[in-house]
């Protein structure tokens, strides 16, 4: 059915393909790391060979009723439900950053539990609803 | 069947679908607006800046959507010599790029308030911003390269390699760690947006494929004009 020229470009084309799927697939494999936006409290608690002087971001959720916020400074706990990391900042926060909602600090590890951060970015999660259901929900929770 | 070969039906065609797109458009674009705008709710915890949601998902849909298109009807042009196909590829690729561009635009402007920052350098956006780079280079080789074959080879090549970051971008939020959210609507599965924000999101995007299949078949139809002239100057 099909001719020889045509036949010849389709293995050509199939053959390139395959090659450069593989090819990506190896890129990103060997970018693990920097592909990631940012590492969950247990990923940091698991690796050992984080250097304290590199500037890396952290997320989570921000643990219910841990925002302790002083004159210059606010401390919260980032929580990914298994581990926990206090994380400290001097700044102000987005508009969003809330208790039980997600967040991304950037900054630098003092050590495993405690993280200074110099830039926060609240995470949106994936849900829309209007207030007035967000109300009967929490009310159904309860 | 055959019928649908014929440049002048197509072209005839075109015409006719173009006057009943042309009809709907304009009401099908107010309802949305209006919906957009002034009929569905404040988000619980965005507030209004959610209404940025039915102007960014539809574009970055349709950006996906025409890349798709426009890589499938590459190869197959690359592979089995369809030469109509390019008509149609090289009307889609600007429409593609221009809701690329809206798609990322907007989507920073609701990123400063409910991110806290306009850019970052996360695998959902990064993979939308390689999109379309890829837009601009597949339009530059096709307008200035002259040499014909060497122009589809190029633009074949990146419609390869533009399929593999379409996957990448779709589950760029499920392989790895992003500020982007994961995807709200799925086909299969739940979908976690009220119907309420549904509504005019389906309209606006009804309004929008409208609107790009408008400048579509216009642009179409030009570039048929435009073949059928440079065919009559070589008599």
């Amino acid at each position: 059915m099909l001719n020889n020229k045509t036949k010849n470009r389709l293995t050509i084309f199939v053959a390139i393909s395959i090659l450069t799927i593989i090819a990506i697939v190896f890129i990103f494999k060997t970018l693990e790391d920097n592909v990631l936006y940012f590492y969950s409290p247990s990923e940091i608690s698991k690796t050992d060979e984080i250097n304290l002087n590199n500037k890396i971001r952290i997320g989570g959720m921000v643990k219910e009723g841990s925002v302790k916020t002083s004159e210059d400074e606010i401390k919260f706990i980032v929580t990914d439900f298994k581990k926990e990391i206090i994380v400290s900042f001097q700044g102000t926060v987005p508009a969003l950053f809330a208790e039980g909602k997600g967040v991304v600090a950037e900054g630098k590890l003092k050590d495993k539990k405690f993280f200074v951060a110099k830039r926060i970015l609240a995470k949106h999660d994936e849900n829309y609803m209007p207030p007035e259901i967000k109300k009967n929900l929490n009310k159904n929770a309860k | 069947m055959f019928k649908f070969l014929n440049p002048s039906y197509v072209f005839h065609l075109t015409g006719k679908i173009l006057n009943f797109v042309k009809i709907f458009i304009l009401p099908i674009s107010i309802i949305g607006i209006i919906f957009a705008l002034f009929v569905s709710p404040r988000d619980y915890i965005q507030g209004e800046s959610v209404r940025i949601m039915y102007v960014h998902v539809p574009s970055a849909w349709i950006s996906l959507l025409c890349f798709a298109s426009i890589s499938f009807l590459c190869i197959l042009n690359f592979l089995f010599k369809i030469k109509s196909a390019s008509l149609i590829y090289k009307s889609l690729a600007p429409i593609g790029l221009v809701f690329n561009f809206i798609a990322i635009f907007t989507g920073s402007l609701w990123g400063k308030p409910t991110w806290g920052t306009w850019w970052v350098w996360d695998a959902r956006l990064t993979s939308m911003l390689v999109l379309m780079f890829f837009y601009i280079i597949f339009i530059l080789s096709y307008k200035f390269i002259k040499d014909d074959s060497k122009a589809l080879k190029i633009c074949t090549s990146i419609s390869v390699l533009g399929l593999i970051n379409l996957i990448i971008i779709k589950y760029s939020v499920h392989w790895w760690s992003t500020l982007h959210q994961q995807p709200s609507i799925n086909l299969s599965g739940e979908t976690t947006v009220h119907y309420s924000m549904l509504i005019p999101l389906s309209i606006m995007l009804c309004a929008f494929l409208l609107y790009s299949a408008l400048i579509f078949l216009m642009k179409y139809r030009i570039e048929t004009i435009r073949v059928k002239r440079k065919r009559l100057k070589k008599l």
